[in-house]
């Protein structure tokens, strides 16, 4: 009897010992290829920044984390097939995915497999679920089509506004918002129409918009379209102001645009770049030649999340980690963090940004 | 009718693209009997290798623009007609004597490959290029609107019809349009005769590669902007072309490209932007049921 216990103390130890040695896993996903890499690839350097940083102050609990990076491409079934593969991975936290489209189905997996979750994606459904482990760090689109909306209805009084979305869940969402927005100021758009994302010919829109005398598009969707449709807008003699969402920080608007880029608004959280606490981060990732613009510090942002309430709990597991979160009170980058009930930032919060000769800053009130 | 009028030039650019691409598709089912998935993506390379030479002239300060564009459309060819050598060469000559679905595989997987190959060397994100040939000429104007055909149209739709003239003389007028079209009726007879079948096999490849290649640059200069991606879009609406002009058929997939063009930009023009895939492909549907062969297409007969 007594052999038994001390060999089950024995074995007990060793277990504990191990534990303590092994990493924790925490993973990222993203499109990591596909026609949004881009956004993918500032999710995945902000990420891993965020996971040395946390490694070289000496991990979290005492244990290194380790980053696993999933690639959904934006595509919902791959989506769902990359969080099942992060549940056989045994991760203990998830950031992503980021196309509202993916994190959707994909959360219901994790939710399964009690692992929360970080999210940058916007549309409402996200959170509107009842899924007790999503945590939003970004607002949503219902708040970011009324900010969007009403800025158009407040500032293009009077002129001819379109607007237009390809069809995903993000930007029909979000499209869908900043007309109801701008009809509940008064100002009625001249057309609503969908295109298909992924094409590169958007002349028929284009011409159509100058046709209707279009001067402000209002559009809900991502910035590669946004770009081509400048692009051609300009070759075809049409001068666009473009009001869009929070997809519009990335700068291969500017690359694919050029000067067309100029007037382009969006809706975004305030710059964490202007967040004092965040210079030497900031200064960190330059030096290290990334810019850290758009979802860069977010993911840097998901990351301390994770570590700081991981610290806060004393522990890993599911039901502590999700506890702290709802509850606690988190410092990062981005600045500080709080959740409701549903698992929304308290304190939103948009800007509407312009781009103005390759930078975005916050556009004239 | 402005309107119209700015719609249907459009839809000619657009189409002319289409059709050029779609050749590759025809002349390869033609001679093999096959679909050559990994076309869309040779299109795609061809764009990214315009792109790099136009990076290169402008920064040797080379901005002559007929010099320029001569020398990216010999520099894309060049290249590009390697790359449907290479394509013939590991994923079809192979498999030549197996199933007809190895080879459709093998090259659905050179597909991803090219893809992925690209993805990885030149970066996932858009490549723009400096602005060619800007502005354009306004045509008319009515009712408020101006109609405009930009140099970019003009030169697409110059070239286009260019290359289709000396295509089709090249087909049948040469000694090797007539090897080329006995591959396609009878590629054992052929050979019994003294032609290298593999020879003309690995040129169709390499020709069609060409004109996704000139069909590359012209879109580079025409978005201003290439993604890795681009290449399965175009790809799927040429080979849609193909098929509505009756797949095997030379100036049927110069057809469907333009049907397919002008559907999409009327489509869009008058309908929803929505649904104008939609109709693309109801109206492929139609066709084939109706016309398996396709529009200029011959009914297959069954060789003895």
């Amino acid at each position: 009897m007594k052999k038994t216990l001390i060999a089950t103390a024995f074995l007990a130890l060793g277990a504990q010992a191990q534990l303590a040695h092994a990493d924790l896993t925490v993973a990222i996903a993203g499109p990591m290829t596909g026609q949004y890499a881009s956004a993918g690839d500032q999710i995945r350097r902000g990420a891993e920044m965020a996971i040395a940083d946390i490694n070289a102050k000496g991990g979290v609990l005492g244990q290194k984390l380790k980053l696993e990076v999933g690639d959904d491409a934006c595509d919902p079934k791959q989506a769902v097939s990359v969080a099942n593969t992060m549940v056989n991975k045994k991760i203990v936290f998830m950031h992503g995915h980021w196309c509202s489209s993916s994190t959707i189905p994909a959360s219901e997996v994790y939710a399964e497999a009690d692992i929360p979750m970080a999210t940058v994606s916007t549309n409402p459904q996200v959170t509107e679920r009842g899924l007790k482990n999503i945590f939003r760090i970004m607002g949503r689109d219902d708040q970011q089509g009324m900010v969007a909306g009403g800025y158009i209805a407040d500032k293009f009084k009077g002129k001819k506004v379109a607007v237009l979305d390809d069809k995903s869940a993000y930007g029909k969402g979000l499209a869908d918002e900043m007309a109801k927005a701008m009809t509940a100021k008064g100002l009625k758009p001249t057309l609503r129409e969908s295109i298909t994302a992924g094409e590169k010919d958007y002349s028929g829109i284009v011409t159509k918009l100058k046709q209707a005398g279009v001067e402000v598009l209002a559009y809900g969707g991502y910035h590669t379209e946004v770009a081509l449709i400048l692009r051609q807008a300009q070759q075809a003699g049409l001068k666009l102001t473009v009001m869009g969402g929070d997809t519009m920080t990335n700068s291969e608007l500017v690359t694919a645009a050029g000067a067309a880029a100029d007037n382009v608004m969006f809706t975004f959280s305030p710059d964490p770049r202007k967040n004092p606490d965040a210079a030497p981060i900031v200064k960190r990732f330059r030096d290290a030649k990334v810019e850290p613009e758009g979802y860069v510090m977010y993911a840097y942002a998901a990351m301390q999340l994770f570590a700081d309430a991981a610290t806060q709990a004393k522990s890993t597991k599911y039901a502590d980690l999700e506890k702290t979160l709802r509850g606690g009170n988190f410092k990062t980058v981005i600045g500080d963090l709080a959740f409701d009930a549903k698992g929304d930032q308290k304190q939103p919060g948009f800007v509407v940004y312009q781009w103005k000769g390759g930078q975005y800053d916050y556009a004239a009130k | 009718m402005a309107y119209a009028l700015q719609q249907l030039i459009n839809g000619l650019t657009l189409g002319a693209v289409y059709g050029l691409i779609a050749i590759g598709y025809t002349m390869v089912y033609g001679i093999i009997g096959m679909i050559n998935f990994a076309h869309g993506d040779i299109f795609m390379v061809s764009a990214f290798i315009a792109v790099t030479a136009f990076t290169l002239l402008a920064a040797f300060d080379i901005t002559s623009l007929p010099l320029a564009l001569t020398a990216v459309l010999i520099t894309a060819i060049f290249f590009t007609s390697a790359y449907g050598w290479a394509v013939e060469r590991m994923a079809y000559r192979p498999l030549r004597g197996s199933t007809r679905l190895a080879p459709l595989i093998s090259a659905i997987g050179m597909s991803i490959f090219l893809q992925n190959m690209v993805q990885l060397t030149q970066g996932a994100r858009v490549k723009p290029i400096p602005p060619v040939l800007e502005g354009g000429i306004e045509i008319w104007q009515s009712g408020g609107f101006t109609v405009q055909i930009s140099w970019t149209q003009i030169m697409i739709v110059v070239v286009t019809i260019a290359l289709m003239v000396g295509f089709t003389w090249l087909i049948t007028q040469t000694a090797f349009g007539r090897q080329q079209r006995a591959c396609e009726q009878d590629s054992t007879m052929t050979a019994l005769l003294g032609i290298n079948v593999d020879r003309t096999i690995s040129a169709t490849f390499m020709l069609g590669a060409a004109l996704a290649a000139v069909a590359g640059v012209m879109v580079t200069v025409y978005y201003g902007v290439v993604d890795f991606f681009i290449g399965f879009v175009a790809g799927i609406k040429a080979f849609t072309a193909a098929v509505l002009g009756g797949i095997g058929s030379l100036p049927g997939a110069m057809l469907g490209g333009l049907i397919i063009g002008l559907i999409e930009a009327f489509w869009a023009a008058y309908l929803s932007p929505e649904y104008k895939d939609v109709a693309t492909f109801a109206i492929l549907i139609l066709v084939l049921m109706f016309r398996p062969s396709g529009l200029l297409g011959r009914p297959e007969v069954e060789k003895v």
